[in-house]
């Protein structure tokens, strides 16, 4: 039976809000569809997630963000994957306006997930972004 | 063209030149096993012996990432250039993971340490052929050394460790802590023994426990017989107490298998027990495929039916 390949995701916090109850529900998610979460945890720097997305050959980087920073933040990790070279689809989750929306997408975030987003919501979302990098 | 659709051999010499993403995809595809895997196997192979590989166990919870990371801040300042595999529990339910071990060495290792997480992806034995691999693959690359750190509650999580050249087991101070981890076969593996969380009470409790059990496996003469006995270190890994005094005892462990001829020793154990996991996964997938085109007659007797397999597959 030839395993179809597992995905593996990077999930942290960028910046410097401690809540961590919604990124840990969505690990639990993920890894409850058969994905392989990597969690780093709150307070990373886009410096800290381009390393952990490199050195764990992430198919997809999460962020979650409840600070209202996501018009600075997204952004600049979009630059910092650029930099980087890393061509890894980026997943936004947390309450983002829906006037922000169309911000973010053509920054380049591949999905932006609202806070009370379905199960069947969060993994179609890390699906779909990982099939369409890969194409 | 992207780093990762590089084919094995460039990927190799990208890696080697010290290419990060070309690291972190020879590990991805070293994991994922079949012919790509064994192409990286081949290539990398000739390039291995230059790192010192550790491995790091002990129960849940006992610090082990924690102490893990330490190292890995105090090894760069000796000119070291450490590698991690962090192994982590697949859920037998979905498949997929949780792996949180970089949570207790963020901030503490440094840019240039590589930290690669694992999950042990369910099957029984697939850890043991993808470590070996990823261990190999960073020792090609140049990192010195390589730490594995696994949760020591399964066999193989056990064993991994136990076929490194120094196996390093964390325990805590508190009551029966050791003897836990001597029913769990820790004991038998250990070079060396860190006591963490040594902050809490009963640090010289848990001491004496192992000094103990070390007593009477002298005894019983399970002893080396070059009269190397473990050394306990205390330490307390959230503020970095007594962590270089780990890594002391990692090198003379070290310094002992280089003065007895044992480090050879080890490394032909690890390279057999690596070979016979590698048998053992081919002939698994032989026995399923054989037993899939077999007639199960319910009357005949197992044992003949057993033979008549073995048969098959030695033919096939
Ligand atoms: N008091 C105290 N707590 C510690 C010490 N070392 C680690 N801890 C804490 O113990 C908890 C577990 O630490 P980890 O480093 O994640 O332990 P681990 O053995 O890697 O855990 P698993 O990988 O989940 O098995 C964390 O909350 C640490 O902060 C210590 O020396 N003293
Ligand atoms: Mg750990």
């Amino acid at each position: 039976m030839p395993e179809e390949h597992k995905i593996r995701v990077v999930l942290a916090k960028l910046g410097l809000d401690g809540h961590d109850r919604g990124i840990k529900v969505v690990a639990r998610i993920l890894r409850d569809a058969g994905i392989e979460v990597i969690y780093l945890g709150l307070r990373q720097t886009t410096e800290s997630i381009v390393s952990a997305a490199e050195q764990e050959d992430a198919d997809a980087i999460g962020l979650s963000m409840h600070n209202a920073g996501h018009l600075v933040l997204a952004p600049a990790m979009m630059a910092a994957l650029d930099d980087a070279d890393l061509d890894i689809p980026l997943i936004i989750g947390g309450i983002v306006p829906d006037v922000d929306v169309p911000v973010l997408q053509a920054a380049g975030v591949a999905a932006i997930l609202g806070p009370g987003a379905p199960a069947d919501e969060v993994v179609a979302a890390v699906r779909n972004a990982v099939a369409a990098a890969a194409t | 063209m992207s780093v990762r659709s590089l084919p094995p051999d460039e990927l190799v010499d990208a890696a080697r030149s010290g290419n990060r993403r070309a690291i972190g995809r020879l590990l991805t595809l070293v994991e994922r096993g079949g012919a790509v895997a064994d192409a990286i196997t081949d290539l990398t192979h000739p390039l291995i012996g230059g790192a010192h590989v550790v491995g790091i166990t002990g129960a849940p919870g006992a610090g082990k990432s924690t102490l893990t990371g330490q190292l890995t801040r105090i090894l760069p300042e000796m000119g070291l250039t450490p590698a991690v595999l962090a192994v982590d529990p697949s859920s037998p339910l979905s498949g997929g993971a949780i792996l949180g071990d970089r949570v207790r060495m963020d901030g503490v290792a440094g840019e240039e340490v590589f930290i690669r997480s694992v999950a042990t992806r369910g099957h029984a034995g697939g850890l043991a052929l993808s470590v070996p691999g990823a261990v190999r693959v960073f020792d090609a690359v140049g990192f010195d050394p390589v730490i594995i750190e696994t949760v020591g509650v399964g066999q193989v999580e056990v064993d991994v460790v136990g076929a490194a050249d120094t196996a390093v087991v964390v325990v805590n101070p508190g009551w029966g802590d050791a003897v836990q981890a001597n029913k769990a076969g820790l004991l038998e593996v250990a070079d060396v023994f860190v006591i963490n969380k040594a902050d809490r009470p009963g640090a010289n409790d848990t001491r004496r426990d192992l000094e103990l059990m070390l007593d009477l496996s002298h005894m019983s003469g399970q002893e080396d017989e070059s009269g190397y006995r473990p050394p306990i270190i205390m330490t307390t890994a959230t503020d970095g107490s007594g962590v270089s005094n780990v890594w002391d005892a990692v090198q003379a462990h070290r310094a002992h298998l280089d003065a007895t001829g044992k480090l050879a020793e080890r490394r032909a154990a690890r390279l057999r027990y690596e070979v016979a996991n590698r048998v053992d996964a081919a002939l698994g997938a032989r026995i399923t495929a054989a037993l899939d085109g077999y007639d199960l007659d319910p009357d005949r007797s197992p044992a003949a039916h057993a033979e008549n397999v073995v048969g098959l597959i030695t033919l096939s």
